[in-house]
């Protein structure tokens, strides 16, 4: 599969900081790639490095198979980007601002495409009002239309649903998938929420301190992860008494008053729901908790 | 190249801070020429005080040239700070508003941006110049009609009416050249911070204290002096000496010039190895 993005020892320091630190990653065409890591992990000084807003201070960076450093206006044409929050000018219309844009970027910025990307990201309506009178939310989405203005083949998006409520969230996911699947756009996204990309990427890395914690396919990460499954049950002392001397003992988490919390494989879930009913124990329920949202946690705890 | 002038010059003419410029200039030369109107001739008889005994002055020597000579020389020091208002904003207002983020992550390189904004800010800062020109002589000579102009320096100099208009075009051409060094130095500091309230004071601060130093008459300064941009600022006054020292003025013109450049070509260098940070 072809490489679009390929980062190689990628360090960056600021005098005695290190915000990135060796980090590699490859994103390959057509992925939805999620770069994530928490706050302060090195996600944003990364994004800035292949945008070309910093310089590295060591490592090799690759898009679409050259070097970003050698080859910079050339593959920014092909790059649309959205890096932390997007900031326009004010004093402009939405209309004018995506315009000047596209005029720099060089591309089409006939009436027909600006208004053509408004639409794709809802606000044709206030193509004519001043930026400044926009919602973050508002922004967020003429932020994703300044991305998308020159038509580009990767789509670099940092934290894009910051700020936005449950159906802005939804739709920037739904317009991310779309664009991956009906556009063939490779998208990197980068997110501390765990859920936002597990929903929407197939790829992922997770990275702390600037430096990879563990990096593969959304699939593979989930089904390496234990689960943290609740199981609701009708007689506590009965089944704590049950459970004491067996294999499932040591798979407890916790205890609640109708509930235990278990850490168990995938494949575990049935025989212990099997093991307490031909008991006479009534399961009310079982629910497992977001995996990968317990192995972030675990994980980027590890490293802190 | 033409496109991102085009850009950065609509970009400037949409901030209202652009206009408190014009409108300084718009407002306070035409009551100075107002305050002369009235007042004008016991200005021209103090100042010909000293000559009154040995000379015999007629004609309407209280003319336009007079005035918008008297106001290029007072206003050649406040209008840096016009100027710096601009041109500290150039860079620094892009940082402010964070849109330094969506400009450079552009394909274009930094050099074509930075140069593009530079040429706007010498194009708004001739715009100044070229407007209190208009203002000040334009308006002076409709207020106050023509005449001969008298220049007082170590002496009494009186240009006749058809020598004077010439000398105007290039006393403004020179203090526009002056002017630009200011913009250069604004962008230049613009360039290194992220909020325009900076350059704008220490590009005032520098003209300030350079204007001191050049003025103070001991021997430390005088050593200093002719390392100081704001001493050759002031080269538009040589065009009405008689006779013109042409060799001088070409001297203090390429002195300037290079300070724009040496201004320009550091602002480049510093920008180029930035990291944006905003």
């Amino acid at each position: 599969m072809q490489k679009v993005i390929e980062v190689q020892n990628l360090t960056k320091k600021f005098k005695e900081l290190t915000a990135v630190n060796n980090l590699d990653l490859n994103v390959y065409r057509g992925d939805i790639f999620g770069f994530l890591g928490p706050n302060g992990a090195g996600k944003s000084t990364t994004i800035r490095m292949l945008t070309t807003l910093i310089n590295p201070s060591s490592g090799t960076i690759k898009i679409f198979d050259k070097s970003l450093k050698q080859n910079r206006n050339e593959i920014l044409r092909k790059v649309g980007a959205i890096v932390e929050k997007p900031d326009f000018y004010g004093y402009l219309s939405a209309y004018k601002n995506l315009e000047i844009l596209g005029q720099i970027s060089g591309c089409d910025t006939s009436n027909k495409r600006i208004m053509e990307i408004l639409e794709t990201v809802g606000l044709e309506k206030r193509a004519k009002s001043k930026v400044k009178t926009f919602s973050h939310g508002m922004k967020q989405r003429l932020g994703l239309g300044q991305a998308l203005l020159h038509d580009p083949e990767l789509i670099i998006l940092d934290e894009p649903t910051t700020g936005l409520d449950p159906q802005g969230m939804k739709e920037i996911r739904e317009l991310i998938i779309h664009l991956s699947k009906e556009k063939q756009k490779t998208i990197f996204l980068s997110s501390h929420i765990l859920s936002e990309v597990e929903l929407v990427a197939n790829r992922m890395i997770i990275i702390n301190k600037g430096t990879t914690v563990v990096e593969g396919t959304v699939q593979d990460l989930l089904n390496a992860t234990h689960l943290k499954v609740t199981f609701e049950i009708n007689e506590i002392e009965k089944t704590k008494s049950l459970l004491a001397e067996t294999q499932w003992q040591k798979k407890i988490e916790s205890f609640g008053d109708y509930q235990i919390l278990f850490l168990l494989e995938k494949e575990e879930i049935a025989p212990l729901n099997k093991f307490l009913v031909e008991r006479g124990i009534g399961v009310h329920s079982i629910v497992p908790k977001r995996s990968l949202e317990e192995y972030f946690l675990l994980l980027t705890e590890k490293g802190t | 190249m033409y496109t991102l002038v085009k850009i950065e010059l609509y970009k400037i003419f949409r901030k209202w801070r652009t206009y408190i410029g014009f409108m300084a200039i718009g407002v306070l030369v035409p009551v100075i020429q107002i305050a002369m109107y009235f007042q004008g001739a016991h200005y021209l008889e103090f100042i010909t005080r000293s000559f009154k005994d040995n000379f015999v002055f007629v004609g309407n020597l209280l003319n336009g040239y007079l005035i918008a000579y008297i106001i290029l020389g007072s206003l050649t020091i406040h209008i840096p700070f016009l100027i710096a208002l601009v041109s500290g904003d150039l860079l620094a207002g892009e940082a402010t508003a964070g849109t330094y983020r969506m400009l450079i992550t552009r394909p274009i390189s930094r050099m074509k941006l930075v140069t593009a904004k530079f040429i706007s800010g010498l194009i708004y800062t001739n715009l100044l110049v070229l407007w209190l020109a208009i203002i000040s002589l334009g308006l002076g000579v409709i207020i106050f009609g023509v005449g001969e102009l008298i220049v007082i320096k170590d002496a009494i100099i009186i240009f006749a009416q058809n020598d004077i208009l010439w000398r105007f075009a290039f006393a403004y051409a020179s203090a526009a050249l002056s002017m630009s060094v200011v913009c250069a130095l604004g962008f230049l500091f613009s360039s290194l911070v992220e909020n325009a309230i900076g350059p704008i004071v220490t590009t005032m601060t520098v003209i300030i204290i350079f204007t001191i130093f050049s003025a103070i008459n001991i021997d430390f300064f005088r050593t200093i002096k002719p390392y100081l941009f704001t001493n050759y600022m002031s080269t538009w006054q040589l065009v009405f000496d008689a006779p013109i020292d042409y060799d001088e003025i070409i001297k203090n013109l390429l002195v300037l010039a290079g300070h724009i450049i040496g201004f320009f070509g550091i602002t480049l260098f510093l920008f180029k190895r930035k990291d944006i940070l905003t």
